[in-house]
């Protein structure tokens, strides 16, 4: 039978995989903001499983906001690097130092 | 048992498609197989009835930021091959990572199933109205008792489309535009006059 755990199970492996993406791929700025989707991903499969467990529709309302950032997030930074590749003709992350951090 | 079968092939599938997004050598294929993962997810997400939010993950990601995510790596001339350089490199480190994670993870499960701390239930005033669609309770919900939150989330996606906008707009001096405003201020005796040269002289333009 399946219950609220083996939600909680994809989710969990799902966001793991997600920080994994942004450490493997250190280098690649496309493929960390797809795995910063992948996290958030995890996260409303999370609210969703959970609002009908505990049948309470708010966290669908809240898995909407979340939709809602993570489109603006990703619309602002995928605007960043083109800019940033227009400017510096490059996106490895590596040479991203302009702010001496 | 139809239910379970499905679940468990839309969850093999989902964490299958994840890994390979990680996983791809191309970000084409990356985005591909997001695109497949969202797919997957929505698919979870309507096997427990929540059909209004599946249908906006397929809208709004496959229809809006997997195809963004399209352009941008299409628009973008980028050796891939130099930028996959350390990926040999940091495989232990992010491996190590990812277990100590999900070792987080299972620990604070099993603390849960153990007993787990009482933080309050849900109390009812949100719950799914009786013989209404999950769409109609959703909606009764988003423009009652959340409608600023909702209002809010429209202000969000609108600032970020305007940053997206302003960041990306670029004036470029060589292109020469048409400026309509000079256009109709423009009067026939500013354009044309008569000259009457001396022979031999020409005429000054």
């Amino acid at each position: 039978m399946i219950g609220i755990e083996h939600y909680i199970v994809i989710s969990s492996i799902l966001f793991v995989l997600g920080v994994l993406g942004i450490f493997l791929n250190r280098k690649n700025i496309i493929v960390i903001l797809m795995s910063i989707e992948l996290i958030l991903l995890a996260v409303n499969i999370n609210l969703v499983a959970f609002s009908v467990f505990l049948n309470d529709m708010v966290g669908q309302v809240f898995a909407m906001f979340v939709l809602t950032v993570a489109a603006g997030e990703a619309a602002i930074g995928l605007a960043i690097l083109v800019i940033y590749f227009r400017s510096r003709g490059t996106i490895a992350v590596d040479d991203v130092n302009r702010m001496k951090g | 048992m139809i239910q379970t079968i499905t679940f468990y092939l839309f969850a093999a599938l989902l964490i299958l498609s994840a890994v390979f997004v990680i996983m791809a050598r191309n970000p084409v294929h990356s985005v591909l197989w997001l695109i497949v993962c969202f797919f997957n997810a929505a698919a979870l997400m309507i096997l427990i009835g929540a059909e209004f939010i599946a249908m906006l993950l397929v809208i709004v990601y496959v229809g809006a930021v997997a195809v963004l995510f399209l352009f941008v790596v299409m628009m973008l001339d980028i050796d891939f091959a130099e930028l996959r350089a350390g990926f040999v490199k940091n495989f232990p480190f992010g491996i190590i990572l990812a277990i100590v994670l999900l070792a987080e993870l299972v620990l604070g499960f099993g603390a849960y199933r153990a007993g787990g701390l009482d933080i309050g239930m849900a109390d009812g005033t949100a719950a799914p109205i009786i013989g209404e669609s999950n769409i109609e309770s959703l909606g009764a919900l988003l423009y009652g008792r959340y409608l600023f939150l909702f209002e809010a989330a429209g202000v969000v996606l609108l600032v970020a489309m305007v940053g997206a906008i302003v960041l990306t707009l670029r004036q470029r001096s060589e292109v020469r535009g048409q400026n309509i405003a000079h256009q109709i201020a423009r009067r026939p005796e500013d354009a044309t006059y008569n000259a009457s040269p001396e022979t031999g002289k020409g005429v000054r333009l």
